[in-house]
Order: C-alpha cells, then structure tokens, then sequence
C-alpha cells in the first residue's frame, strides 16, 4: 500500500477533484457518491450477476416443484436403478445452489470489492485533503 | 428401552450442558455492553460464523423433522431439504452484505433506517417477536416428543416439566453468555450434529454396500406404500387442493429462510460485510451436507426401522432419526444422538430467545419508549428481562402445541416470516420509491393476514392432525398460507406507497443504498 497509486487511480481521483464528495460538515455526500461513476459501475456489476443468477435459481426451483406436484410420472421414471428422475432433480438443485454461491463468491471477490474499495477511496482521498 | 439407557442418555446430555454452560460462562463473563450483547462486538471471522449461522439454522425440525417426514412420506419430505438449501442463495445474494453494512443489531434498524423510526421499529419488533414465539413453540414441542421417546415419560404432565427444563436452560445460556456465549453453543452444535449425521450416514451407506440405489429399493420394501415413496405425491398429490398446498409450503420454505430474525441478526455478528458474505458461503455448504444426510438417515430409518415402528412410536414420526440410532448402534449411539438433538433445540431456542429480547429492547425500549436515549446498561437489563419472559411464554407455547410434527409447525413460521419481513427487507433495500406507510402496510398486512389464515386453516382445527382436533373453525383450505399470503403481503406494501401522501426521502434513499453497497457512513472496515 506504500507504493504509488498507478495513473488510472490517480485518474479517478482528479476528476473529483473539483467537487469533494463530502458535505460542509465533512461528512460524506450521499447523493454526489451515488451519481458518481464509480458507484454506478458498481451497481451495474452487482445487477449483471445477481439480475441473472437469481431469475435462474428462482425460475429452476419454481420448475422443479410445479413437476413435482403435476408431473409425476414424469418425475418416476427410473434413471439408474431405483433412482428416479424426481431424486436426481433434486440432487441437482443442491448442485446449483452450491455453484451459484461458489460462483458469486469468486465474482464478488474479483469484480465487486475492487470496485467497493474504489467507491470508498474517493471518500477516504477527500477526507484527506480536509 | 429401560432404566439404563435412560441413564445413558441423560449422562451424555448433562455432559453436553455442563460443558457448554461453562464455555458460555467463560465467553460471556464481561458481557456488559450492548453491542457484546447483541453481536457479539462483532467481532467473530466468517467462517466462525458461518458455522454459527448453520447452527441458528438447523433446528430440531430439520433433523427430527425432516429425517421423519423423509422415513414416513419418503420423496415428499425431501422437498423441506431442498427449499431450506435453495433458500440461501437470497440471503447470499440480496441480504447478508447490504444487511450488515446498514444495520447494527436488529432487523429494524434496516427497515427503519430511512423511514418514520418509531413506528416502523414497533412494526419490526412485533413481526420479529411473532416469529420468534412461533419458531420457538415449534422448537419445544419437538424437545417434549424426543424426551417421551428417550426417558420413555408418556404422561403429558411429565412432558411437560421436560419443556420446561428445556426453556429454562436455554435462557441461562441467553442471559449469562449473550451473543457471544450463545454463538459459541451454535458452534459447538453445528460441529456435533453435522459430525454425527456425517457419521451415521457414512455408516449406513456402507450397510448397503455403497450403493444408494439398492438402500432405496430396501426402503421401499419396508414401507406400506410400496415405490410410490420414491416419487412425488404421497403427502401432497392427493387433490388439487393438496398440490396447492405443496406449492405454497415450497414458497414458504424459499423466501422464509432469509427472513427469519434470528438469521439476520446473524449476519450483525461479523466485522463487515466481507464476512457477512463469506459467513453464508460457509452456511450454505454445511446446510447443503447436512440436507443430503438427512436424505440417506431418513430412507436408512425406512429401510432398517420400517414406517410402521416409526409411526408408532412415541413421538411420532420426529422419532424416525433416534430409532434408527438405536436399531444400528443401540442404547449409547441412541444417547448420543438424542442429545445432539437435544442439544439442537436448545442451541436453536437460545439464538431465538436472544433475537426477540434484543428486538424488544433496542427497537421498543430505547427507541420507541425511551425515544433513542435509553442508557445503554438499562437496556441491556431490559433485554435480559425480555429474554426471561419469552422464555415462560416459549415453555407455555410449547406445552400447549406438544406432539405436533416439528418441521411442519416450523413452516408456518417461515410462511409469518416470508409475508412479514422479506417483502419490506427488499422494498426497503431495492426500491426508491418505498416510504413509511408502505413499510408498515407490508409488514402489519403480511403478519396479520398470515395468523388469521393460519388460525383458519386445517392446521389449528378441522383435521385429525389439527392443533384442536374436536373443534371445526377452519375456512381456509390450505394449511400453509404462503402462497396466498407472501404476493399479497408485496401488494400491500406497493399499495401503502402508492396512496400514501408523503414521499421517501430521497436523502436517506442515497445515504442507505450507497452505504448497503460500500459501507462508507457505517464506520465498518
């Protein structure tokens, strides 16, 4: 952390310069933050992932019981032994649920808390310079 | 099973107690201020947490319950498993983080953070302890049903004095540890019962020769139902009226997990929002493992144990689990499981107890009565009394709803849950728009219109299975109201936004959606 920022942090930086994003009682402005670019791209990256990821579980959970409950010949079909389509149904929601947590947590990892750290930069430079 | 299993089992029980009233002594011996008392100071990592968060989660209705309703209804049981795993991934998502970086220790210091405080943390405070009492009656009534089995006491009196013994231990552990004590319980739990479920399933499957299949056809062997439990239908398939049933208690399981107040105020007790994400990360996995257990226990107790035994046998079908301990390794793996049980529903019923004594305190005392400047050490002793006389109430519940199946008595508290809190918890994180009358018409109308259902529905009375079988009150057909009452519960939050006169601050809009997002103003790191 002792060495200098590269350029594009600095760069970010200058474009706030001209207007604190604290209020007059040093406390951080609110509005300013959340129209700033960087809490935008920050908002953007969370919905890329938790828009889509969370339509698909909730529309794959929904699916999985409305066949349960009104396809259940469907769902008694034999797949390996006694196995039936319904049990590997439901093995398989334990699998996605624990890819899409694994997943989120590697995308929040690499895209969402080097954009919070940014966001709060911003903040912390300009109390800086009070 | 005789005086000394009896003997057996109360050992290893009391074993159990005195080590974790001592570890909760030792954690909670400077437990002065409100934020030890509360979260902890915050101050567990998250995969501490994470562990502690599966221990709140995994009550005796996902052990007792689930392994029962799995060994009796076989497939349609296995659907509790899988909308309690599923469930995690809103809590990861939409909650936990935005959660922690908004909030400090209760559910409503999120709702009312840009709303009228005092009325909307009253609001809050209610729903919270609602859920909680109901949660919690659910809970002793599964401790009542697993004594009657283990200490072999038939007389409703002598179940009784077990709840109560139940209720009172648990709110030393409240009173004398705090969050930080009872959070190590949960750990302490969490190890003990995914260890042993761990081991016993291991131990079963190897029974069968590693082959699930063939301890599946086994279980059909054993069970008057034949195939048909592999497939879906049993419980639920009967009308069209029961599939609906099926599909409103799958809604209920889904969006109640994330809103259960003794699960928020789990993601309070880490340092920031990092850890709150890597605490359901951790939570997920081990509720994940937990459930595909209970799988094999539950069609394991079916096939070693047969459905007849289990029906027959005191307690019911929340009997299956400690059966088929004692079938496989009897008296000492009976008394080993059942205390781990045991243990669950006091670890469970303690993260309860500490919930609606902290609501109580910090959104009714400080905030309402004492309008924010309560002296912090009162308001401490305020929650310690509030956790006193949530107790009694829990024991009273408790006794009265004896010897109902756990898990299902646990689902009409994630429906309250589901139609209360989720509904404002995402209006209030993910809409602009949402102001105070909206808020409170979501949280009333959704915990109103899901007592009135329930106390209508065959679930209180009309049913052989009813709470008060020789009464006849029920209107609403449905003994779940999830699926009625979770969409109409959204609608009345829109609504109460819509007609309501007064806007949303758009100031505080800005100061809570940047702060769910960075935590800048939250003074968390």
């Amino acid at each position: 952390m002792t060495k200098a920022l590269p350029s594009p942090g600095f760069a970010t930086f200058e474009d706030h310069d001209h207007g604190l994003l604290l209020d007059g009682d040093g406390e951080p402005d609110f509005g300013r933050i959340q129209q700033s670019a960087d809490f935008q791209l920050l908002r953007r990256r969370i919905a890329t992932f938790v828009i889509p990821a969370t339509l698909l579980f909730l529309s794959w959970y929904v699916t999985f019981v409305l066949l349960s409950a009104y396809a259940d010949d469907f769902m008694s079909q034999p797949v390996f032994g006694v196995i039936n389509v319904g049990l590997v149904f439901g093995f398989l929601q334990f699998a996605s649920t624990i890819i899409i947590t694994l997943a989120y947590s590697r995308y929040a990892k690499r895209r969402l808390d080097p954009q919070v750290d940014a966001v709060r930069s911003l903040v912390d430079a300009d109390e800086e310079q009070l | 099973m005789n005086g000394a299993n009896t003997a057996i089992n109360l050992g290893v029980f009391g074993i159990f107690v005195l080590i974790t009233l001592y570890i909760v002594y030792r954690a909670g011996s400077r437990n002065v201020t409100k934020s030890d008392y509360y979260a902890a100071g915050g101050g567990f990592t998250g995969a501490q947490n994470g562990i502690a968060l599966s221990g709140d989660f995994l009550s005796a209705a996902s052990f007792l319950g689930i392994s029962g309703a799995i060994a009796v209804n076989g497939y349609d049981g296995f659907l509790y498993s899988i909308g309690w795993v599923v469930a995690w991934l809103i809590g990861l998502m939409l909650i936990a983080e935005r959660l922690r970086n908004t909030g400090r220790y209760t559910m409503g210091d999120v709702m009312a953070f840009r709303m009228r405080e005092r009325p909307v943390r009253a609001a809050a405070a209610n729903a919270t302890l609602v859920i909680s009492l109901f949660y919690m009656i659910a809970q002793m009534a599964g401790a009542g049903g697993l004594m009657a089995l283990l200490l072999d006491v038939h007389s409703k009196v002598g179940q009784a004095a077990i709840i109560a013994v139940v209720g009172i231990i648990m709110v030393l552990y409240v009173l004398v540890g705090g969050m930080k004590g009872t959070t190590w319980v949960q750990i302490i739990k969490a190890g003990f019962l995914i260890l042993s479920v761990l081991l016993l399933t291991i131990f079963l499957i190897g029974k069968f020769g590693f082959d699930l299949s063939t301890m599946l056809e086994r279980a059909t062997q054993k069970s008057p139902l034949g195939d048909a439990v592999l497939s879906p239908g049993v419980k639920y398939g009967a009308s069209d009226l029961s599939k609906i049933d099926f599909l409103s208690l799958a809604l209920a399981l889904l969006f109640g997990t994330a809103s259960l107040p003794h699960v928020l105020m789990r993601f309070y007790t880490v340092p920031n929002a990092r850890e709150a994400r890597r605490s359901v990360v951790w939570a997920t996995c081990m509720v994940a493992t937990f459930y595909l257990c209970t799988l094999v226990l539950g069609f394991g107790a079916m096939a070693l144990v047969g459905t007849d035994e289990i029906t027959s046998a005191p307690g019911g079908e929340n009997s299956a689990a400690p059966l088929l301990a004692f079938h496989i390794g009897g008296a000492v793996l009976l008394g080993i499981v059942a205390a781990v049980a045991f243990a669950t529903i006091l670890a469970v019923v303690a993260g309860l107890t500490l919930t609606a004594s902290a609501s109580f305190a910090h959104d009714v005392y400080a905030s309402v009565i004492k309008h924010g400047e309560a002296d912090p050490r009162s308001e401490v002793r305020v929650a310690r009394l509030t956790a006193i006389v949530v107790g009694v109430l829990a024991i009273i519940g408790g006794i009265a709803a004896n010897g109902q199946n756990v898990a299902f008595l646990v689902a009409l508290a994630f429906a309250i849950a589901a139609s209360a809190n989720l509904p404002t918890l995402l209006y209030s994180l993910f809409w602009k728009r949402f102001n105070t009358t909206g808020t409170l018409w979501s949280i009333y109308g959704g915990l109103s219109l899901c007592i009135v259902l329930i106390a209508f529905s065959p679930a209180i009375s009309g049913s052989p299975s009813s709470v008060f079988p020789s009464a006849d009150f029920a209107w609403f057909p449905l003994s779940n109201p999830g699926i009625v009452s979770i969409p109409l519960s959204f609608l009345a939050g829109y609504l109460g936004t819509i007609f309501s006169k007064k806007p949303a601050d758009p100031h505080k809009q800005s100061e809570m959606e940047v702060r769910a997002l960075t935590g800048i103003g939250s003074g968390l790191r």
